[in-house]
């Protein structure tokens, strides 16, 4: 059920996720114990290439870690197999993606 | 001292209940055996060595996989009853044997078999018992197949393709022995869809191996053996 592709996947995107939640939670902190206003982070995040590769690549992580971690509890708890799993695993991951980058565009596009 | 015992077979079953006499040093299996002798000859169990080699006697005691016969009765019991059944994780053909071939179906998948390097006209290949290698073969080379660690597995329980710790970790002496010519084989043995990567760490095979070894030791090995290779290295 978890081969080599996928477990690999899962893995390196947990690699990636790591330091992208870490530097989520400093940038989180800074922003609330600085009192910075929802205009003063988007002034900020807004045309930021950085800051677009930053939350671009942790929703790409997130949607392959979740999508593969979620096809594992299907799998094993509720008995889903064959094209059906496929299946739920790619929307989980074309969800994600869809929710995340609608969240990336709003808070960096200006 | 109340027994019950699992009757029945693969299409189903229940518990008999029986009443045996205590003695001193007990041991499951010695329970087994009285009501096999004294009270019912068509209870259906398996046996052979007695003394903790063959692997053959596992069965589940009070609902946890144990070697019964180095498993004694007064270590085990609640309120002085005992609960016998067949191994989980494996259908049964007959009371308290279960059908062990899907168990040894999976060592053979995970190629968990040896590949020898040399011919029988070459010198036996030297072992270095300080190589750090030997080392992780010796200490998960004494697996008796009891499927102790199958029965406790919850990954088994819930992925029918997953090879199990048992298979595994006789994997993972092979990948580390240097005696043996297999090891692309069995990294991808155990890279299929029901392979090493699907253990959760859960660490129950360990919990329960009675000759104390750590499967889950060794499929974590596996995964980084696959890993590295995976990654080129």
């Amino acid at each position: 059920m978890l081969g080599m592709k996928l477990y690999m996947a899962q893995r390196l995107s947990a690699l990636i996720m790591a330091p992208l939640v870490i530097g989520h939670v400093g940038v989180m902190i800074y922003a609330v114990q600085g009192g910075l206003s929802a205009a003063e982070i988007l002034g900020r995040t807004q045309g930021s290439v950085a800051w677009t590769l930053f939350y671009g690549l942790f929703v790409v992580a997130v949607s392959i870690h979740g999508a593969i971690g979620l096809r594992v509890v299907l799998f094993e708890t509720v008995k889903l197999r064959g094209g059906g799993l496929n299946a739920v695993t790619w929307v989980i991951f074309l969800g994600l993606m869809i929710l995340g980058s609608r969240a990336v565009w709003a808070v960096t596009v200006p | 001292m109340d027994v019950s015992v699992w009757r029945g077979d693969a299409s189903g079953g229940r518990f008999q209940r029986f009443e045996v006499p205590a003695r001193t040093s007990q041991t499951v299996l010695d329970v087994v055996a009285w009501i096999q002798q004294n009270a019912d000859p068509t209870l259906s169990y398996r046996f052979a060595c007695r003394v903790g080699m063959c692997g053959s006697c596992a069965m589940m005691v009070n609902g946890q996989p144990r070697w019964t016969c180095r498993t004694h009765v007064d270590r085990v019991t609640s309120d002085g009853r005992l609960e016998i059944a067949p191994l989980r994780n494996l259908a049964v053909i007959k009371d308290l044997a279960a059908d062990m071939d899907p168990f040894f179906e999976k060592w053979v998948t995970a190629e968990a078999v040896f590949h020898p390097a040399r011919s029988r006209d070459e010198a036996v290949e030297r072992v270095n018992p300080d190589d750090p290698a030997r080392q992780q073969v010796d200490a998960a080379i004494e697996c008796i197949n009891c499927a102790i660690c199958y029965a406790a597995c919850d990954t088994v329980a819930a992925n029918p393709d997953y090879l199990g710790p048992a298979a595994l970790n006789r994997a993972w002496t092979l990948v580390n022995d240097t005696k043996d010519a297999g090891r692309t084989a069995v990294l991808d043995a155990v890279s299929g869809a029901g392979g090493c990567h699907n253990c959760h760490s859960m660490g129950s095979c360990a919990q329960f191996c009675p000759n104390e070894l750590n499967p889950m030791n060794a499929i974590a090995g596996l995964k980084r053996a696959t890993a590295r290779r995976f990654l080129g290295g």
